[in-house]
């Protein structure tokens, strides 16, 4: 009697759970409020934060183009919910379709939001297509683990369609679509030569210290050559606010610069990584968003590298 | 039912105050990591006649958060304690909790590596004083972890196979006074626990100098990181114009090689 009691009980218990669990991922409201920064240019910027269960992933700016001949999405967001929300803001500003959702590169938060978008509208570069098959699951485990009920319902989906560097005309729109890598090894930056305004995707990082899981620096300084000449009025970078300026991939350079000099340096004086993350980033970078955190990531993603190039030459070094 | 109870509450209650009563004494103060597993390794790793002590000149540093968790970097310091002997590192919530076991013969008493760990653990180093005390210094590390249940690279690749045991080495003249060696072994250092990959590990490393007197010896078990990276510190009076490593993994393969300045 008290054992079926106790199991109804729980049973009662488990449906009142899920339905509440249902009821707080409705409630799971990422705010998504469109900027106009240009003619028909819209912009989300994220929280200059790490992924938590608090913003749902939403650390990533995603950004949009209206024109009359449909509308161009630049990245998709963190989650299925993060998609399904930026759509509907979306179509709060304007009716037309949306006919291309760009991924800009293969990290969870640039893709996650594809399943709001009709399958045949995604693309990005062969090298991030092949990156989100890869790797894309993994990531979004880690996702799940990291921003949880927010990512209910999230799957990969992989573009089918790769898109090649060069020009993009899209409804009066003069679009440059530019091949770079050293953030991963397909970044995308978009130019639309009509309004100024260069999406640059996470070669550029603003206030923000920037990722590195899969960076080549020196591919990315030539990047960040590269986007500085491009002679833009604006520019999106992938995390932190717009600018109207060229001061976020100076600051992005300086920090990558600071970066691979302080772990070349550290290899060579025969550092253990301990020691390299005791190591503080000087003060020009203190202000950097979750500079501390992303220093230690860094470390451990990068510095394997550097202790192998500096243990594998021979002869004595005074430290 | 009631009374039931009751009594289950007195025995509990009982039980209790033995505990307190037996805490009393200097080697029984409570886990300043606070982790429930302490009493396990307690038992696991230490006689119970042995002194255990938890002591703060027992250095072990570790990132508070470790993302990677296969390769997660720990640097043990126990250059503080007059005499320690021998040193024992483990993590208590791995599911391999032993990591390595080393003697300082005449290198100074510390040891930079890196580690797998499967789950947020302490990691703590037990250090042997010639009196026979073990002294005991820890830090926790928050990981999502799996680095444990995971292959290496390298069991996945044969081309790599050729390298195995493969030293790479270098020497510093450390400011301080004496030389710093850092040394990396090619090895996939799997744990046993990846559905079919056997354990495959460094078990023993021996680091001596040219002339072979020994400095320290290393017992490596498998939740060592894949392609371990090992910093050893010589003192200034037991530098010599060279070294060498040598040592097995637990299938018997050799490791052997010259440490040039």
């Amino acid at each position: 009697m008290s054992i079926l009691s106790r199991a109804s009980r729980s049973a009662i218990a488990l449906f009142t759970l899920g339905w509440a669990l249902l009821l707080a991922a409705a409630d799971m409201d990422y705010g998504l409020q469109p900027v106009a920064i240009a003619d028909g240019t819209w912009v989300l910027v994220g929280r200059s934060e790490d992924f938590s269960t608090t913003n749902g992933g939403n650390i990533v700016n995603t950004g949009f183009i209206v024109t009359p001949a449909g509308v161009l999405v630049i990245d998709s967001g963190p989650s299925r919910a993060y998609g399904e929300q930026l759509k509907r803001a979306i179509a709060r500003i304007t009716d037309k379709p949306v006919t291309m959702v760009v991924n800009t590169h293969h990290h969870p938060d640039h893709f996650l939001g594809n399943q709001a978008f009709a399958p045949e509208s995604l693309a990005a570069l062969p090298g991030t297509i092949s990156g989100i098959h890869s790797e894309g699951g993994a990531f979004n485990e880690n996702m799940y683990r990291l921003a949880g009920d927010w990512m209910a319902g999230t799957d990969v989906l992989a573009p089918a369609k790769p898109l090649a560097a060069g020009p993009l005309e899209l409804g009066g729109h003069r679009l440059e679509l530019i091949a770079l890598d050293g953030h991963t090894g397909a970044d995308l930056a978009i130019l639309d030569r009509s309004t100024g305004v260069l999406f640059a995707g996470d070669l550029v990082f603003n206030d923000r210290a920037p990722t590195t899981p899969h960076a080549n620096l020196a591919a990315w300084q030539k990047a960040l050559d590269r986007l500085e000449g491009l002679g833009f009025k604006q520019i999106v970078p992938g995390h932190g606010p717009v600018a109207k300026d060229a001061a976020p991939i100076r600051q992005t350079r300086a920090w990558l610069g600071w970066l691979d000099g302080n772990l070349r340096q550290a290899a060579e004086d025969g550092l253990d990584m301990t020691e390299v993350l005791a190591i503080r980033p000087p003060a020009e970078f203190r202000r950097l968003a979750v500079v501390e955190a992303e220093y230690r990531r860094s470390v451990g993603q990068l510095y394997p590298a550097y202790e192998q190039q500096a243990l594998s030459r021979p002869g004595r070094n005074a430290r | 039912m009631h009374r039931v109870r009751g009594v289950a509450a007195l025995l509990l209650a009982s039980c209790l105050t033995v505990g307190a009563v037996q805490a009393a004494p200097g080697d029984r103060q409570a886990d300043p990591l606070d982790s429930p597993r302490w009493g396990d390794m307690r038992k696991e790793f230490f006689p119970a006649k042995a002194r255990v002590v938890f002591d703060q000149r027992v250095k072990v540093s570790a990132p508070l958060t470790a993302e990677n968790a296969l390769n997660v970097p720990v640097s043990v310091d126990a250059g503080a304690l007059p005499d320690a002997t021998e040193v024992l590192v483990f993590a208590d919530f791995n599911p391999i909790t032993r990591i390595v076991r080393f003697r300082p013969e005449g290198a100074h008493p510390g040891l930079g590596f890196r580690i797998k760990l499967q789950q947020s653990t302490p990691v703590r180093a037990a250090v042997k004083t010639r009196d026979g005390v073990w002294h005991v210094g820890g830090t926790w590390v928050n990981t999502t972890g799996g680095g444990c249940t995971l292959p290496s690279a390298g069991s996945a690749s044969p081309e790599w196979q050729k390298r195995l045991g493969e030293v790479s080495s270098r020497v510093w003249e450390r400011k301080e006074g004496g030389e710093r060696i850092r040394l990396r072994i090619i090895h996939p250092e799997d744990t046993g626990l990846a559905a079919g990959v056997p354990a495959f590990y460094i078990q023993e490393l021996k680091l001596t100098d040219e002339q072979g007197a020994p400095l320290m010896h290393i017992e490596g078990f498998e939740p060592l990181a894949e392609n371990p990276v090992f910093s050893v510190d010589i003192p200034a009076a037991r530098t010599a114009a060279g070294y060498r490593v040598s040592g097995r993994d637990n299938n018997g393969n050799a490791i052997s090689a010259v440490i040039e300045k």
